[in-house]
């Protein structure tokens, strides 16, 4: 019953439409790129750079040594050198440091006789996850520093150390995680709001009656719509990844070709489910709204980009399993930065067929309640 | 096609309710095919609430009804095939120029590829609208707009045409222009329905369709309806016509009275007895009586009466 020609005469509707329309045509191809660049650059987990003050109350060749260890490992940059322990709270109070370090009067003497001497490390812990950050850190640059008092012979023993070697993301670069996921929550949130104008507006100018009264199948009105916005969402795929890739430096180890596949099952879906939003609302503002509503928050916070799932409670564990951008973010991190092929991203891929399906249904359906 | 016989529209005890609200209520009709149906009424008559059960954009409550042998309730799909349709608003995309606008719908109603440039150019030297073919149609005065929108529903040749109150909002020298278009697609004939309530369009119509809340109250040809309303009637000049028309409220021989503009309009038992009992009761309550004329009832006498006689319009 499908007819090619209506088909193809809605989709080239739309894309005149599109063409003429200034401020749609920004938010495809300029928002993306946008969302890109800021939060690569903004949204960052590293920490470097860390303010520190040291009160040195050895004053000995080994504490310089120390503290010169923690200065040349990258991470810490020493401020302050302070005369008294108490001197430390007002700066903290003011968070003009977030570490200091407290170097006892015995220490050289601790090491001499081969006992342990201690090193007190006082962070602000009013960001938890950047103070045990902090703290690994302080630790990992004490143990080498004992490490190497043990090849001058000074240390006997060395607490058993674990050795931990990471993979996918050798330099644990937030970026590298971040980038590949911006770009399955930017295509979820792209896709719903540029589909929610468009049967919104044929509401809103009153030309949705006009498409009622003719032959067309409200199956060709979806797809019609959908095609000329799928063709965006997968150029603003290929326009994101290659930002990630150049600019931000991050790894494109897979299959391009299973990106594009993957990213159109998925752009369906998310297109699919703005066209409903967009035919319940049959106001512009009010679609936008609701797909904001419906696709950035949950993008963004339950697709596992913000927060690993697995440390969610349960019941919003389950609640992600709604969120189609959880599936994407799986695809995309794994061609990024493993490489992987279908035979993992499998389970993926059919469900976000799924998606898509269910997208498309939702957006037909809804079409049959009203005139059409 | 269906034969000089069989109606182009058949309407047997059509029904809408919205809620408590009934929209149309029993309303039985046949148009002919090939005639210029009018269909007239104040405004929540249920003359669109109609129109768009015969095009298939609501289903209808109770009753049934076919368009082009189509029920419209099973059918209309393919309905939407066999019709143009022209709502009530302006309803062409205003981002689209006017040949794009033209090409769409002719996609939409799959006018063959053969004849679609054909169809086309004969859509825009009827709108008139050839020399501004590459013009953003939202830039086009309404007139214009309303030719351009009557060309997209006739562009794939239907047999029936529906226009839904397509002149409303346009000025006189275009209405005409609208008219000429539509005799002319009448000419080639198509079966034409269409709602107004401009009563010189109405005098247009072959014939006519009065609706008054929801139900059809006549339906006549424009001079029979006239004729049946032939009833002595007189028109008075006064000073103070509301007035006037109040106090002729119990004047013996005195059936009706309705303002006419400045006028009143006075429906009689008999225009000799009846003057001097008019004249001294509009001058028993203070007002002037001017010329007192015979008249032949107008199109819009006979629809205020007849609305009148019905209960009112909704809104009175």
């Amino acid at each position: 019953m499908l007819s090619r020609r209506r088909l193809w005469a809605m989709a080239r509707k739309e894309v005149i439409q599109l063409r003429r329309d200034t401020r749609s045509l920004a938010l495809a191809f300029v928002l993306p790129v946008l969302l890109v660049v800021l939060f690569g650059y903004a949204i960052t987990w590293d920490v470097d750079d860390i303010a520190t003050a040291v009160v040195d109350q050895d004053q000995s060749s080994r504490s310089r040594d120390l503290i010169d260890a923690f200065r040349s490992s990258g991470y810490f940059t020493v401020t302050r050198s302070l005369e008294r322990p108490g001197d430390i709270e007002p700066l903290l109070d003011r968070s003009a440091i977030r570490l200091a370090l407290v170097i006892p009067p015995d220490f050289s003497a601790a090491i001499l006789a081969g006992r342990p001497a201690e090193l007190q490390a006082i962070v602000d812990g009013s960001d938890a996850n950047t103070a045990s950050i902090i703290l690994g850190y302080t630790q990992a640059v004490a143990l080498s520093y004992s490490s190497a008092l043990r090849l001058e012979g000074r240390v006997r023993a060395l607490p058993a150390t674990a050795e931990s070697r990471v993979w996918y993301n050798e330099e644990l670069s937030s970026r590298n995680m971040i980038v590949p996921g911006l770009v399955a929550v930017i295509m979820m949130i792209i896709a719903a709001m540029l589909t929610s104008l468009t049967i919104a507006r044929e509401w809103e100018r009153g030309t949705m009656e006009q498409l009622a009264a003719t032959p067309v199948h409200r199956f060709e009105v979806v797809i019609g719509k959908l095609l000329p916005y799928l063709a965006i969402g997968l150029i603003d795929v290929v326009v994101v990844t290659i930002i990630g890739v150049l600019l931000f430096g991050v790894p494109f180890r897979g299959n391009a070709l299973l990106l594009m596949i993957l990213a159109t099952a998925f752009l369906i879906g998310a297109l699919g489910l703005g066209m409903f939003i967009s035919a319940v609302a049959k106001s512009q503002v009010l679609a936008t709204q609701l797909a904001m509503i419906a696709t950035f928050l949950p993008a963004f916070l339950l697709s596992g980009f913000m927060f690993a799932i697995a440390v969610m409670p349960a019941p919003l564990q389950a609640v992600t399993y709604l969120v189609p951008a959880r599936y994407f973010l799986v695809v995309t991190r794994g061609i990024f930065l493993k490489g992987v092929g279908v035979e993992v991203l499998r389970v993926q891929g059919l469900l976000m067929i799924a998606f898509a399906i269910v997208g498309l249904a939702l957006a037909t359906r809804v079409f049959q309640k009203r005139i059409l | 096609m269906s034969g000089r016989a069989a109606p182009a529209v058949r309407v047997e005890g059509l029904t809408k309710c919205f809620g408590d609200f009934v929209a149309v209520d029993h309303v039985t009709f046949d148009v002919r095919p090939g005639e210029i149906f009018g269909f007239l009424g104040p405004n929540g008559a249920g003359k669109t609430t109609t129109i768009k059960m015969l095009t298939g954009l609501l289903p209808p409550s109770e009753g049934s009804g076919s368009v082009a042998g189509l029920d419209i309730e099973t059918e209309a799909d393919r309905i939407k095939r066999q019709i143009g349709y022209m709502s009530q608003l302006f309803s062409l995309y205003a981002d689209l120029t006017v040949e794009e606008n033209v090409r769409f719908f002719s996609g939409l109603y799959g006018v063959d590829r053969a004849r679609r440039l054909e169809r086309r150019d004969w859509v825009l030297e009827m709108a008139g609208l050839t020399e501004h073919r590459r013009r953003l149609t939202g830039e086009l005065p309404l007139g214009w707009k309303q030719r351009l929108a009557l060309g997209c529903a006739v562009i794939h040749e239907p047999p029936t045409l529906f226009l839904d109150e397509p002149t409303s909002g346009v000025d006189p020298i275009s209405r005409r222009r609208f008219w000429d278009l539509i005799y002319q697609l009448a000419e080639a004939g198509t079966t034409t329905f269409v709602s107004t309530h401009y009563m010189e369009e109405a005098e247009y119509c072959h014939r006519l369709a009065l609706m008054n809340r929801g139900a059809l109250i006549a339906l006549d040809t424009p001079a029979a309806l006239r004729d049946g309303l032939r009833v002595p009637m007189l028109e008075i000049e006064t000073n103070d016509a509301p007035r006037a028309v109040a106090a002729l409220g119990d004047a013996p021989g005195v059936r009706d009275a309705a303002m006419f503009g400045r006028r009143i309009h006075v429906t009689v038992d008999d225009s000799i007895t009846a003057r001097p009992v008019i004249a001294s009761a509009l001058e028993g309550h203070g007002l002037e009586v001017g010329d007192m004329t015979d008249i032949t009832p107008s199109l819009e006498d006979v629809f205020v009466a007849l609305v009148r006689r019905a209960g009112g319009a909704p809104d009175e």
